[in-house]
């Protein structure tokens, strides 16, 4: 079994080691076999695209699962985690892919949760004293009485590795802790690791980008279809490489953009001013312009007003003043479904929330927006046969990766839930296309085809306002770059007018001038 | 007419008010915890009639009063325990399987008394146990300090259960795993086992209630609830899942029924007018509901069903 094990320190124990481990679902095989070892003071990467089995792995170490054949041991002993709470007296922590916060509780509460308590009180103040030295030692600021619900994406993050820290782990394992973050907050974040990794915490982190990988590992094991395709180190790898083991065929990071002669403006946005959820101004007289046969990005760091401004333009959110136009029409008041009609699609940014409808089947979901027409619906009834045709077919052109078109959606990977919102929004033919954060937890394969459908649909004339907080996907695909703060244009650049540092500085409020 | 208003029917009426605001309390407390917890028991009214009967019966044989209280805990205690099977174990629906609590609880007690009662008898009631000296002091002594004992507990538990709730690790545990069940998980807390004691307690307390209503009328009869197990589950709601919000429930519901009372007995109104008068807090439960307890946010795994995948 462990013949693709690296030389190792002779005489040292590892902190972990998976021996063979193998998890089936019904009908899948998650994990086949899997060999892992992660040393005291270690980052081991572990790479794969989505649903090569890199959670359920994680999952079986914290005990949540239990592996069907293989091992796990922990300092060279058959650790044999029965629960969470066994692997957390263990020194075992983990941040999930989805944060496993309580909203409604402090940072402090939150850290204390499981924990035990004097005399079963749920005292704060001791917690928050310790809370405070970790903080300090890891550089992991969050304020700990805040409820959850009111941080940022990045101070939630902070606090689930606090809550890891707190409980002493010793094995820390970071299940796609990235994902999330803006690239400052990616950089506090290996500042962290990179503490806990000299102070001898053993750590397995998850990540899809490339390029973070190969900065932040000493180890790298990559996981294909729930099997190990490679274990390599980042000297002795490049992106390229990477990509290719994970994918099982070369892969293009790079985008090849076809030359397009934009032509007249399509969607316009004129002094648009959106409300926020919590009473504040979410899009403050904002402006743009989006030609057809133009990608126009949106950047930004998470929160300053990027989904309003994609709501108030699909009508799901009032606005306060402005306009938005489409061709002459001005959309503003109408609801989704008038908006569709004057020839606008959505990709919006939650794909389970807001994209696709997880209890029905792909066919389902593909026919979604035009369910109640002919051909999928004729006199109020619905036409299985046309629904399905129509299905197979987008199935098929868009490479979406199922069981078969009456399998629930919420059975397939992300990318590929992506892939089903795309191919039914694409397959509109609309003029404008309003993109969320069409690639993010998806993996580069899907990322790459999903970016090459879209530069089809700029080739094709439409009109794209791409909103992504993935700022090297707002660089490679955008005509024009508009920066926004607070719901406000920070600027505008032109593709290939300026640097990401630059851009980034934008980004964080400063103007182009003083930049 | 001038007697509506003088002070001693005044402070009849609202010392009525506190003693009908009790078994509303108990219930109503025992349900913000289990919905905290995630859990909705529609059942309350089943579990209140059990608990009026057995208090009743158990009085009635024993002649004593403290028997009556003892077993409509134990049949509570019985009751949550059925629950826990149905709604943690088995997993069913929870707002299903509680309305099949209530039709039991209705038919069941109903049955019991047929066959073990028969004709109604009474049992001596609950009796005032006025608090030294405070009970003494003009007008508030009346109105406060002297009630039953059930009344006082019902009162004392309102801070209990605030402690509880926001000053305890179960207390802790009880608002993660009814807000994030998975996330408590996570962290090694049993999500049926926090579950399944405050499925316990709030049966207890149901039962409770339903034993004030029956030794406070000193007898037993069928459906001798009324709908108050309802109106305690409304009370949750009303009260945004708090146990001073819920109080403030109790007592308004508890004096807009001694007023009615008052109001019926001094014959102001009578005939079809007292009928729908007596319908006023149900209305008042609407009205409520639809008005002040919008704003509110339930606990977002109210009954969700935990079960861990594979
Ligand atoms: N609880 C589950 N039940 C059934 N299948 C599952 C479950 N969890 C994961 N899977 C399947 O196992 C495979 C691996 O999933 P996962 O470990 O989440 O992948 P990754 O984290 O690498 O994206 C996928 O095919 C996924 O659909
Ligand atoms: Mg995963």
């Amino acid at each position: 079994m462990s013949t693709t094990e690296p030389a190792r320190t002779p005489g040292a124990v590892p902190l972990l080691e998976l021996r063979g481990v193998t998890k089936r679902f019904p009908g899948v095989v998650a994990n086949d076999g899997i060999d892992l070892k992660v040393m005291p003071g270690q980052i081991v990467t572990l790479l794969g695209e989505n649903g090569a089995g890199k959670s359920t792995l994680m999952k079986i170490v914290y005990g949540l699962y239990r592996p069907d054949a293989g091992s796990v041991l922990l300092d060279g002993y058959d650790a044999g985690i029965a629960s969470p709470s066994d692997a957390i007296a263990k020194g075992i922590g983990m941040i999930h892919q989805h944060f496993m916060l309580v909203p409604t509780l402090t940072v402090a509460e939150n850290v204390a949760l499981g924990m035990g308590g004097r005399r079963g009180l749920a005292d704060m103040r001791p917690v928050r004293r310790r809370l405070a030295e970790v903080s300090e030692r890891y550089g992991l600021s969050v304020d700990p009485d805040a409820l959850v619900w009111q941080l940022s994406v990045g101070e939630r993050q902070r606090a689930e590795i606090l809550k890891a820290l707190y409980r002493d782990a010793r094995l820390l394992v970071l299940d796609e802790p990235t994902a999330v973050l803006t690239p400052p907050e990616v950089d506090d974040l290996f500042v962290t690791l990179r503490q806990m990794r000299a102070d001898g915490v053993g750590m397995i982190f998850i990540s899809h980008k490339l390029g973070e990988v190969l900065e932040i590992s000493d180890e790298i094991t990559v996981l294909r279809d729930g099997r190990v395709s490679g274990h390599t180190r980042p000297s002795e790898t490049s992106r390229e490489a990477l990509a290719e083991m994970m994918v099982g065929r070369p892969v293009s990071l790079t985008r090849e953009i076809p030359e397009v002669s934009p032509g007249s403006p399509v969607l316009t946005v004129e002094g648009l001013t959106v409300p926020g959820d919590r009473g504040t101004v979410a899009v403050d007289d904002l402006s743009l312009t989006v030609r057809a046969g133009e990608i126009v990005g949106i950047a930004g760091v998470s929160g300053n007003g990027q989904r309003e401004l994609a709501d108030a333009v699909f009508g799901l959110r009032g606005a306060t003043s402005g306009a938005v136009v489409v061709d002459g029409r001005p959309l503003l008041g109408l609801g989704p479904r008038q908006v569709r009609d004057h020839g606008v699609a959505y990709i919006p940014e939650e794909r389970m929330k807001d994209g696709a409808i997880g209890e029905f089947t792909v066919a389902e979901n593909l026919m979604l927006v035009d369910h109640a027409r002919p051909p999928f619906s004729r006199r109020g009834f619905l036409d299985f046969g046309a629904i399905d045709a129509h299905s197979r077919e987008l199935v098929a052109s868009y490479r979406v990766k199922t069981p078969g078109i009456h399998t629930e959606t919420r059975h397939l990977s992300g990318g590929n839930i992506q892939k089903v919102v795309i191919a039914r929004e694409f397959s509109a033919d609309a003029e404008v296309l309003l993109v969320a954060q069409p690639t993010r937890g998806v993996d580069i394969g899907a990322a790459e085809y999903i970016h090459a459908r879209l530069l089809e649909q700029r080739s094709a004339g439409a009109a794209i306002l791409l909103i992504s907080e993935d700022l090297d996907e707002v660089m490679a695909l955008s005509d024009r770059i508009v920066v926004v703060l607070e719901g406000r244009v920070m600027g505008e650049v032109a593709r290939g007018e300026a640097t990401a540092q630059e851009i980034g500085l934008m980004m964080a409020g400063e103007t182009r001038d003083a930049a | 007419m001038d007697d509506l208003f003088s002070t001693s029917i005044i402070v009849a009426t609202l010392a009525a008010g506190i003693r009908f605001a009790a078994p509303f309390l108990l219930a109503a407390l025992g349900e913000t915890l289990g919905q905290r917890s995630g859990v909705l028991n529609l059942g309350v009214e089943g579990v209140m009639l059990i608990g009026a009967f057995t208090a009743y019966y158990a009085t009635l044989q024993t002649g004593q009063i403290g028997t009556g209280i003892a077993a409509a805990l134990a049949a509570g205690l019985v009751m949550g325990g059925l629950y826990a099977f149905i709604t943690l174990v088995m997993q069913a629906e929870q707002g299903i399987s509680g309305i099949g609590i209530y039709l039991f609880g209705l038919g069941f007690t109903d049955l019991l008394f047929q066959k073990l009662v028969g004709t109604p008898l009474p049992i001596q009631g609950l009796p005032s146990a006025p608090i030294p000296f405070l009970s003494d002091i003009p007008i508030l002594g009346e109105v406060f300090f002297n009630h039953t004992v059930l009344v006082y507990v019902a009162f004392l538990l309102v801070p209990v259960v605030w402690f509880v709730i926001n000053k305890t690790t179960f207390g802790l545990n009880i608002r993660a795993v009814g807000e994030t069940p998975e996330a408590a998980d996570t962290l090694g807390i049993s999500v049926n086992r926090t579950r399944l004691v405050t499925i316990l307690i709030s049966n207890a307390l149901a039962a409770l209630a339903g034993a004030a209503i029956a030794l406070e009328a000193g007898i037993f009869q069928q459906n001798i609830t009324a709908g108050q197990g309802f109106i305690a589950v409304a009370l949750v709601y009303f009260g945004a899942w708090k146990a001073v919000g819920v109080m403030s429930g109790a007592l308004l519901f508890g004096v807009v029924s001694a007023v009615v009372l008052q109001l019926k007995t001094v014959g102001i109104v009578t005939g079809a007018a007292s009928s729908l008068l007596a319908m006023a807090p149900a209305l008042l439960t609407i009205v409520v509901l639809v008005t002040v307890s919008r704003r509110a946010r339930a606990p977002s795994a109210l009954s969700q069903p935990f079960s861990r995948a594979a």
